[in-house]
């Protein structure tokens, strides 16, 4: 029997690392974090890969490119997206608890900010058509969004079990003007709508662009994910400065690929009294299969272009996963948050699916906001620790609204009022 | 003969006698694993060297003729160390064989042990889809030290510059993916495939250079045989042994 591998780093090692990412030098020229990321594509996708970072150097941080996207991240997404002061929950939690509202931007998600910021990039590197994959559809609604608005035909690839649990986005990705493409291989959910998205990439490596939704893939995807995606932190930091009065103690993000945990933690890496906790779906148990808590249980390998964790067997068969919300449904994690875990930096814990459950209700009831079902596992990490530690001051990213969610709560949750009993 | 070598004599063989060389491809125990070994002395007995394909949970290469028997195989219990076992106990087949594989399954295995127990089974070398020359380097050194082939991929999607450092760093032979696509589609080849080919071979000097994705019919075979010096046939293949039709006469065929 092989054994499991894992990757261990010093001491020295960890904290050589943690300042080269708080510098700005990972990825290093090789896409690396570390011993994480790297390029593990098909040869056909390498010189469009190349040909992205190429294009990302010339316009990400180029004063026309960056007046452009943050122009319409004010008019048209609506940002700086709000910090709210969690009053009912910071009440019953015995914390001070904020929470910064990513469910208030356009399209209801914080993936918009990738969405447009790569739809943007698409149009200046002259792309005739995009491509994108989505889970819970959040990722596919933003990209159908952002492509209608830059101008530019798109196709989604949806797990067709993730067409049917999240209905409501399906047909707003239509709306929107996108061609939806139910994926019927493989586990139909989110790894296997990647996997279709990379086959018809390498159809048209030339005139296509593929808008990946998530920090993961080949390099240059998870710090261009990152790096749009950032924003969320750094309004973040600077609203709790002005509104909380001083840093979060703590910091609580869910973690499926890792895009939002990746942009709201990057801002904060060097403030070393602030910790930082990712939260995965712990699924209906800890089984292989059960869960999709790709930090607490996997161990490394290659999947969708990066060196990774993961949720494999012992042969290098990637595992069926479970969790209730579509979004963190993946057996693989960004190459960044690998790294982030195992040098320390950030916790990486779960929620079980009838928490996450519990946890979104709570929201509800007490602070009139339906989180989506991804977003709720922060809730439930937060809770626990807010539990354990008395008096902190705690964020929360609140990544989506839960309208997106409504066939799966209707199915679930019963209709009584969850004040009378939980108060 | 180091196993590496035996891959490009076996196809310079074929063509010292005038043919193009035949590299079949098999997914590992499909459609019947108890019937592996038998499908593959007959397929190896019509081809000049044999692909074979160790399955992957996300084969993101692969059409879906690939993807249905890659998931049947793991379904039914085929894996990387059944098949070495399977090959080590196997007589009687001259063709050399090289094992196509995804990554994940060779880094799950662990490169060294993998190296030697390729050569234990009489495996001449490697084409792993998702591993570019960059990241090839430890891989290729382990393979390296017992003489194995890993067997580079070129696209028509490939640069000059890079097309000859894919062709310098490939043993075995060369891959030329003739199409921008994945594997098994029905479309017609480009009408650009032999200057393709053509500027292939020149970069790849003395190592051969294998023409494959999409090959279906003898005309595809006999017409990329003047500009390749081996055709590899895969999807069309699997097709036929799911049909359960006779692989050995189906490749005699291809032959014309």
């Amino acid at each position: 029997m092989p054994t499991k591998r894992s990757v261990e780093l010093s001491s020295a090692e960890q904290q050589a690392l943690l300042k080269r990412l708080i510098d700005g030098e990972l990825p290093d020229a090789q896409g690396r974090f570390g011993p994480f990321g790297g390029r593990y594509a098909p040869e056909t996708l390498v010189p469009a890969l190349q040909r992205l970072e190429d294009g990302i150097r010339e316009h990400l941080k180029d004063d026309s490119f960056v007046a452009e996207l943050n122009a319409e991240l004010t008019q048209w997404v609506g940002r700086p997206t709000a910090l709210t002061y969690a009053r009912g929950l910071s009440q019953r939690w015995g914390a001070s608890v904020w929470l910064k509202r990513e469910d208030l931007a356009h399209t209801g998600a914080h993936k918009i900010n990738n969405a447009l910021g790569q739809a943007l990039l698409a149009k200046r590197l002259g792309a005739t058509r995009v491509i994108a994959e989505t889970g819970a559809g959040q990722h596919g609604v933003a990209t159908a969004a952002a492509c209608a608005r830059v101008g530019i035909p798109c196709i989604v690839y949806m797990g067709e079990v993730d067409v049917a649990r999240q209905a409501p986005n399906v047909d707003r990705m239509y709306q929107l003007g996108a061609e939806v493409v139910p994926v019927t291989s493989g586990d139909r959910t989110l790894r296997a709508a990647i996997d279709e998205a990379f086959r018809d990439w390498v159809s048209d490596p030339e005139g296509s662009y593929y808008l990946l939704g998530s920090a993961v893939g080949p390099h240059p995807y998870p710090y261009l994910v990152r790096e749009l995606q950032a924003i969320i932190g750094r309004e973040a930091r600077a609203q709790m400065h002005q509104l909380a009065g001083g840093l979060p103690d703590a910091v609580f993000a869910c973690v499926g690929g890792g895009s939002n945990a990746i942009g709201l933690f990057h801002p904060f890496l060097g403030d070393k009294d602030t910790l930082l906790y990712g939260v995965e779906a712990g699924g209906r148990g800890t089984g292989l299969g059960e869960n999709s808590a790709t930090l607490a249980t996997g161990t490394p390998g290659v999947l969708h272009g990066s060196y990774s964790i993961l949720l494999h067997n012992d042969d290098g068969q990637i595992q069926e996963t479970h969790s209730v919300s579509a979004g963190l449904d993946y057996p693989g994690v960004g190459p960044e948050h690998s790294l982030l875990q195992a040098i320390g930096r950030v916790s990486y814990v779960s929620a079980t699916d009838a928490e996450a459950l519990e946890a979104l209700r709570e929201c509800c009831a007490f602070e009139g906001i339906l989180t989506a079902i991804e977003s709720a596992h922060a809730f439930v990490g937060a809770r626990r620790w807010a539990k354990d530690n008395p008096n902190k001051r705690v964020l929360i990213g609140l990544s989506g609204r839960g309208d997106k969610d409504m066939p799966t709560l209707s199915k679930v949750l019963p209709r009584d009022v969850f004040k009378n009993k939980a108060a | 003969m180091q196993p590496h070598e035996r891959i490009s004599a076996a196809i310079r063989t074929a063509n010292d006698a005038g043919r193009v060389g035949l590299v079949p491809f098999i997914t590992a125990g499909y459609p019947d694993k108890d019937g592996f070994v038998e499908t593959l002395k007959k397929v190896a007995s019509a081809g000049d060297v044999v692909e074979l394909g160790v399955p992957f949970s996300d084969p993101m290469a692969d059409g879906v003729t690939i993807q249905r028997s890659s998931h049947a195989a793991i379904e039914a219990g085929v894996t990387l160390s059944w098949i070495l076992g399977e090959l080590k106990q196997t007589d009687g087949i001259d063709a050399p064989l090289v094992l196509m594989s995804y990554l994940n399954p060779l880094l799950a295995y662990g490169y060294k042990r993998l190296a030697e127990d390729c050569v234990k089974a009489g495996v001449c070398g490697f084409i792993v889809p998702d591993l570019p020359l960059e990241e090839g380097t430890e891989l290729r050194a382990a393979l390296n030290e017992q003489g194995l082939a890993l067997i580079q991929l070129v696209t028509p999607a490939t640069p000059d510059a890079r097309m000859q450092a894919l062709c310098d760093a490939s043993r075995g032979f060369v891959y030329a993916v003739t199409i921008k696509g994945i594997t098994g589609g029905a479309q017609a080849l480009p009408a650009d495939v032999t200057d393709y080919l053509d500027a292939v071979k020149a970069a790849a000097g003395d190592t051969p250079v294998c023409a494959g994705f999409g090959v279906r019919a003898s005309e595809q075979v006999s017409s990329l045989g003047q500009h390749a010096d081996g055709v590899i046939v895969g999807s069309a293949l699997v097709e036929k042994l799911e049909a359960g039709e006779d692989p050995a006469e189906f490749l005699n065929g291809l032959r014309g």
